[in-house]
């Protein structure tokens, strides 16, 4: 599996709060790999450093083989996606002209609207499902729709790279699956795509590449077949559990048993 | 909610605002011309025109080339100035009770005035225009430099400054009788008299800054989606902001420089022009740069025909006006915030 997107022994800190140190993560290219841990174990921060809203107190991130540092802020956005855990849309914004927005690190000072801006636009709309959305108020829209209307507008990038933080935390059951599905389609068509998930068993099931964090520390990471079973699950989460074949996919399921202390 | 207006295409969306601010500046332009004609000595339109486009030294088009013209004038560019400041602070702010002056842009100026008076040295046009911009100027500096780090923290510093400056003018001003007879005059927005003060660098810089809001207004739009989406965007947050600021106070301290302090424009402005632009700042900006010289003209028409004889102060015309406005705003739209 090859690599360009690489974080090298990074120090984490939020002022003197240290979140995490010597942290290194390959993300593999064309994968869609999935982070989980319990809250606050640094799982965020490492996506906020991949996408250079964190500056590391000490280590790079890297893409092809140049520090992200080093890029413009727009070269690097026409990379690198990024939809934080919940944005916030302007009040009176419709579907269509959020998407558009998308297309920022794309435009100059006073380039026009183009053409392959249009196009770019209406293909984020019709992959993400919101087409029909175009011309409604976003603040009008349920959750799922309007997170959809969100992935759209980093679509609308047309970056290589997207990276979502716990993208589907507010959503039902439903859209969860869908936006996930969704998640992997764009894998399959190329994208190489990074995701914070909170559900374990959605991870197992949609990530090529799973990574297991704890305290600021990479615990263990790989296909999810071949690191998920009782003993990950003890160290990361501290849950009692039996691992399971997923029923349909055949990939590991988690199912809590009791805990010793009641 | 379900909306039963037709909902157009995004060509056809640019041409209905194109359409509409095109119209909003034919609609200008005769106000302007209406603006122009009215006064102690009423000039009919055709005049005002034939005085513009072809001048030929009558009594009637020398006041309207020496007096009325820079008049009007002056009243469109404080107005553009404000109302685009106006959209510039409630975009940066992402709040809608904000408006230019709460950046103590304009109690800057007013306690540079307070003291200039003080200590007596303000007499000319020129000297008064000199000492208010300083005073916006350094009231800014001093709220950037302080509450830089986050937009709560300018509009909160903003505020504190304001209180403290306005208290220790006031404080001045009452023990000083004289002061305060100087300051008066200057401290009700008028725009009477003032097309006699040098105008042109003032009118230049807000021409400029007018210029450099309308290129800062794609950045505005990516800023509005919150600080993480923004930067990931590739939009520079704190130069935008900085740049933002500059301009806020460059197109602020001119007007307030050039017409006194007129606080209801930058207020009232961005919230109408808010109902036309729909969730789009490059729009909401060309909107401000006709609506802010519209209602201005208005209010300037307003503050010469109103009494008998003598003129009320502008703003206290933009007062009477836009409160009613806002309250209709805020009544049939809700108070969206941008």
């Amino acid at each position: 599996m090859t690599t360009r997107l690489r974080a090298r022994e990074l120090t984490l800190s939020y002022g003197e709060r240290v979140v995490s140190t010597k942290l290194s993560l390959d993300v593999p290219d064309g994968a869609f790999t999935a982070i989980v841990g319990p809250n606050a174990c640094g799982k965020s921060t490492l996506l906020r450093a991949f996408v250079r809203l964190l500056r590391p107190a000490a280590g790079t991130v890297s893409l092809d083989d140049q520090q992200i540092a080093a890029y413009g802020s727009k070269a690097l956005a026409r990379s690198v996606g990024f939809l934080p855990q919940d944005p916030l849309a302007p009040d009176d914004i419709k579907v269509r002209q959020l998407v558009a927005r998308g297309r920022f690190p794309h435009q100059s000072l006073l380039s026009m609207w183009s053409q392959e801006d249009e196009e770019a636009v209406t293909e984020a709309m019709e992959t993400a499902g919101v087409s029909e959305l175009a011309d409604r108020p976003v603040q009008e829209l349920s959750g799922g729709q309007r997170q959809r209307a969100w992935v759209a507008m980093v679509l609308a990038q047309r970056t290589p790279y997207l990276l979502l933080d716990e993208p589907t935390s507010f959503l039902d059951i439903t859209h969860q699956y869908r936006l996930l599905t969704l998640l992997a389609r764009l894998r399959d068509e190329g994208r190489t795509v990074v995701a914070v998930l909170h559900d374990i068993n959605q991870a197992c099931r949609f990530a090529d590449h799973l990574v297991a964090m704890k305290e600021g520390r990479i615990i263990a990471e790989g296909a999810a077949a071949d690191i998920v079973d009782a003993a990950l699950l003890k160290e990361v989460f501290d849950l009692p559990c039996v691992v399971v074949p997923d029923p349909v996919t055949e990939t590991p399921m988690v199912v809590p048993t009791h805990f010793d202390d009641p | 909610m379900i909306s039963t207006e037709t909902r157009p295409a995004p060509t056809s969306t640019a041409r209905w605002h194109v359409a509409v601010l095109v119209g909003g500046f034919a609609l200008l332009a005769a106000v302007a011309v209406v603006s122009i004609g009215i006064g102690a000595q009423a000039v009919p339109p055709m005049d005002v025109l034939r005085a513009l486009v072809a001048p030929d030294g009558s009594a009637n088009q020398l006041i309207v080339l020496e007096v009325r013209a820079p008049r009007a004038l002056l009243a469109i560019g404080v107005g553009a100035a404000l109302g685009v400041a106006g959209v510039l602070i409630q975009t940066l702010s992402r709040n809608a009770l904000a408006e230019p002056g709460i950046l103590g842009v304009s109690t800057g100026a007013g306690f540079a005035m307070t003291i200039g008076a003080a200590l007596g040295g303000v007499a000319s046009p020129a000297a008064e225009l000199l000492v208010a911009t300083l005073g916006a100027a350094g009231a800014t500096l001093l709220v950037y430099a302080v509450g830089r780090t986050a937009p709560l923290r300018l509009v909160l510093t903003g505020v504190a400054l304001s209180a403290v400056l306005s208290g220790i003018s006031l404080g001045l001003r009452l023990m000083s009788p004289d002061v305060f007879d100087k300051y008066r005059f200057w401290s009700v927005g008028s725009l009477a008299g003032r097309e006699q003060a040098p105008l042109l660098v003032p009118m230049l810089a807000i021409g400029l800054a007018l210029v450099g809001a309308l290129l800062l207004s794609r950045s505005l739009n990516a800023a509005a989606l919150g600080e993480a989406v923004a930067r990931t965007l590739g939009a520079n947050i704190a130069r935008v902001r900085l740049a933002t600021l500059v301009l806020i106070t460059v197109l602020a301290g001119a007007a307030t420089a050039v017409a006194g302090p007129i606080l209801f424009v930058g207020l009232i402005v961005p919230h109408v022009a808010r109902r036309l632009a729909r969730g789009s700042v490059p729009w909401l900006t060309g909107y401000a740069l006709v609506l802010g010289p519209l209602l201005m003209l208005l209010a300037d028409i307003g503050s010469r025909v109103l009494l008998p004889t003598g003129e009320v102060p502008v703003a206290i015309v933009t007062g009477f006006l836009g409160g009613p406005m806002l309250i209709w705003a805020v009544r049939k739209y809700g108070a969206g915030s941008l």
